[in-house]
């Protein structure tokens, strides 16, 4: 309504993004690219996208950053409440449901889309999660603005009964996809490999973009604001000096 | 009832970032290569700049189809000019002319922001900068396209005087020798593509000066 006035309403920090999740032999891996983006402007060159939900289930994100920070940091927490009170290692489908309950109670409006991962007692689980609540249980998994891109590599490549460094090798190539065929990808690639003997958080695993030129003479900056002019004016000579007090009383 | 707003526009933004730098006998134009729309790429490899005449170029950034046209539009009336007085135009004449191109469009505009360059009948460098109907200003140095906002500050910064007080925006060709404006601009790129998503892939650098017209090529990031 206020767009019609001319009002736009600001731009929030989205993450392009795109993220992706397999199940191989022994696990589940997760992948993510790093770039975060304002609009066409790119605010972080590397930001973190798989987020902690517990020791042995983790989470990749992409919408509205604050969105996705915000409910991943609340179910993991309501997580460890809930390992506390049972005694037990949390379930994959338990976060799933904490997930799903608090999207879909906002209406789509908290603007998360998740690829939740993990390995608990029941085995390995896959499932990503929609912006509105709703959730699919999958082998394979591309979620962000770089999903088809990322999703085009895993239809060609993917295959059941993947080794760790086959599928680590299949989840940086779509990746790299989305990083380079989508703007609202880049920089750089993080791997996440969960088992049942446990986890291995691969920060920048790959960094297929160094910065392509820095020039040898360097570039110096002024150290402060030129000055043009200086004027003094003495302000004494325009004050009235009234001798013997009692100026202050009527 | 709410008037029906249309849902077709005639009008596209491929993206890029193009700039032009002056010299005392020099002028370097460059733009990066990459054309995009919306989130994709279409190609890593399309050149923004065209040659206008001998000693005129021209990059532009925008929607790249009535970049084209306005090219084509440009190369027409040219030849017409040298059939008539039998001389390639000067610089600061393909520049009256691009704009008087733009504002014929005034009501349905080339959705086309420009940067001329070139060197003047003295064999000195100009750089003429537009809008999109054709407003348009001799300065010592430009940018225009999505990374303009991120290129010019720098370019103040390091080729512009203090105060505009102390020097007139008119004078302020650069102090740069050709080998330092080059650096220069190579460096403003690379810095771009790192926080603009629509520059990247290549960048096409220009060199007009009193031998000719050079051109050079360097990677940027592509992602």
């Amino acid at each position: 309504m206020l767009a019609n006035k001319g009002v736009n309403p600001p731009s929030f920090r989205k993450t392009g993004t795109t993220i992706v999740g397999l199940i191989f032999q022994d696990g589940v891996i997760l992948g993510a690219d790093t770039r975060a983006t304002e609009g066409p402007i790119v605010c972080d060159k590397n930001c973190e996208k798989i987020h902690y939900m517990a020791p042995n289930i983790y989470c990749c994100g992409a919408g509205t950053a604050a969105d996705t920070e915000a409910v991943t940091d609340m179910v993991s927490s309501q997580l460890q409440l809930h390992r506390y009170h049972t005694g037990r290692e949390s379930r994959v489908v338990t976060a799933l449901t904490l997930l799903k309950r608090h999207l879909f109670n906002y209406q789509g409006y908290v603007s998360a889309a998740l690829v939740l991962g993990g390995v608990d007692v029941t085995g390995p689980h896959l499932h990503t999660i929609y912006p509105h609540g709703s959730t699919d249980t999958l082998p394979f998994a591309t979620m962000g603005s770089g999903s088809l891109a990322a999703m085009a590599v895993f239809e060609s490549k993917y295959k059941e009964g993947l080794t760790r460094n086959e599928g680590i090798e299949l989840v940086t190539e779509a990746i790299c996809s989305g990083i380079f065929n989508d703007l609202g990808s880049g920089s750089n690639v993080d791997v996440c490999v969960i088992t049942k003997g446990g986890k291995e958080y691969l920060r920048n695993h790959l960094q297929p973009n160094p910065r392509t030129y820095t020039s040898s003479k360097g570039y110096s900056f002024p150290k402060k604001t030129e000055v043009l002019l200086t004027k003094i004016i003495p302000l004494k000579e325009k004050v009235e000096i009234i001798e013997g007090g009692d100026a202050m009383e009527e | 009832m709410t008037k029906q707003q249309a849902n077709w526009s005639p009008y596209d933004n491929n993206g890029g970032s193009c700039v032009a730098i002056a010299g005392a006998d020099y002028c370097v134009i460059a733009a990066d290569t990459r054309m995009s729309t919306g989130y994709n790429i279409l190609t890593r490899e399309y050149s923004k700049i065209c040659k206008l005449a001998d000693k005129c170029v021209m990059a532009s950034s925008g929607f790249q189809a009535d970049v084209k046209a306005l090219q084509k539009q440009l190369a027409a009336r040219h030849l017409i000019y040298q059939h008539q007085h039998n001389k390639q135009m000067s610089c600061p004449a393909m520049a009256q002319l691009l704009s008087n191109t733009l504002y014929y469009k005034r009501f349905f505009p080339y959705y086309s922001f420009n940067v001329l360059g070139g060197l003047d009948n003295e064999g000195k460098g100009c750089v003429f900068t537009y809008d999109a109907v054709g407003s348009y200003e001799k300065v010592g140095y430009s940018s225009q396209g999505s990374g303009s906002t991120l290129i010019t500050p720098f370019l103040d910064n390091q080729l512009k005087s203090p105060s505009p007080l102390l020097l007139s925006v008119q004078d302020a060709v650069t102090p740069l020798v050709e080998a330092e404006a080059i650096d220069l601009v190579k460096t403003v790129f690379a810095s771009a593509s790192e926080r603009d998503i629509y520059t990247g892939d290549k960048i096409e650098i220009v060199v007009v000066n009193a031998t000719g017209i050079r051109r050079e090529y360097m990677e940027l990031r592509k992602d």
